[in-house]
């Protein structure tokens, strides 16, 4: 158990991080990104725009850190959530394992994606 | 408390609590909502991952994406989406001045300040979003 105490401070820096940038990213990304474009607001970043920004070195940093960051960030929550929500203690371990383990995954599937594939 | 230390402990006596348990007061229930708002940042990171995604696949690809986008259906599922996220930044912001106990010297720094700078952080954020992606 000594092990896995030493790891909540790492754990809690992620979620604190993911909040962070999620906190004060996403609300701008999903009207500019998503709902503008949807509505017909207005035409949205062009493709050949948007290609080219996200190709840019930055770009490619920002987006792996705010896709990774947030999703550890839900990791975190959700496990509390389902442990004291729905009073899961006995699947403590297991929830851990299940919730930090799909970060982990989507994280690597975003590397692959901002950095080999785009 | 360290929980596995009450795996199968057979003596101990629990008071059945329900499932429900957190709608009981409003306080609670904002909390559970304020946890739950982490399965929108889940689904706003994997919308732009799938975004990026898109980008690679070429132009024909990110038409359809953006054809998606335009369904009403999926549209309006997104201003609920940024609803949730706007509760998620606020209550996040709002909670900064108590994670966050800076000094300056002997004198500790007033919460209105660590909440100012903050918000203004999310301002910054926000417009520097709008002079990236308007018009590109």
């Amino acid at each position: 158990m000594g092990v896995q105490r030493s790891r909540e401070p790492f754990l809690w820096a992620l979620f604190s991080g993911g909040g962070m940038v999620s906190a004060l990213c996403l609300p701008a990304l999903a009207l500019l990104l998503w709902i503008a474009p949807g509505m017909g607001w207005m035409e949205g970043p062009s493709y050949g725009g948007l290609s080219e920004l996200a190709r840019h070195p930055l770009t490619r940093l920002f987006v792996f850190g705010l896709i990774t960051l947030s999703l550890y960030h839900w990791a975190h929550r959700f496990r509390y959530t389902l442990y004291d929500g729905l009073q899961l203690y006995h699947l403590n371990m297991l929830i851990a394992i299940v919730t930090y383990g799909i970060a982990t995954l989507l994280s690597i599937a975003t590397v692959v994606v901002v950095w080999f594939v785009l | 408390m360290n929980q596995d230390y009450k795996l199968f402990h057979p003596k101990w006596h629990r008071t059945r609590i329900p499932i429900f348990w957190w709608l009981r007061k409003r306080a609670y229930t904002k909390f559970i909502t304020r946890e739950l708002t982490s399965v929108f940042v889940a689904y706003g990171a994997l919308l732009l991952l799938w975004q990026v995604w898109m980008v690679t696949r070429g132009p024909e690809a990110y038409a359809r994406f953006i054809a998606w986008l335009k369904h009403p259906l999926v549209s309006g599922a997104h201003v609920i989406v940024l609803v949730v996220l706007l509760f998620h930044t606020v209550t996040w912001l709002n909670l900064a001045p108590k994670a966050l106990v800076l000094h300056l010297g002997r004198r500790r720094i007033p919460n209105v300040v660590i909440l100012v700078a903050h918000y203004g952080a999310l301002l910054g954020a926000t417009a520097l979003f709008f002079w990236i992606l308007v018009g590109r």
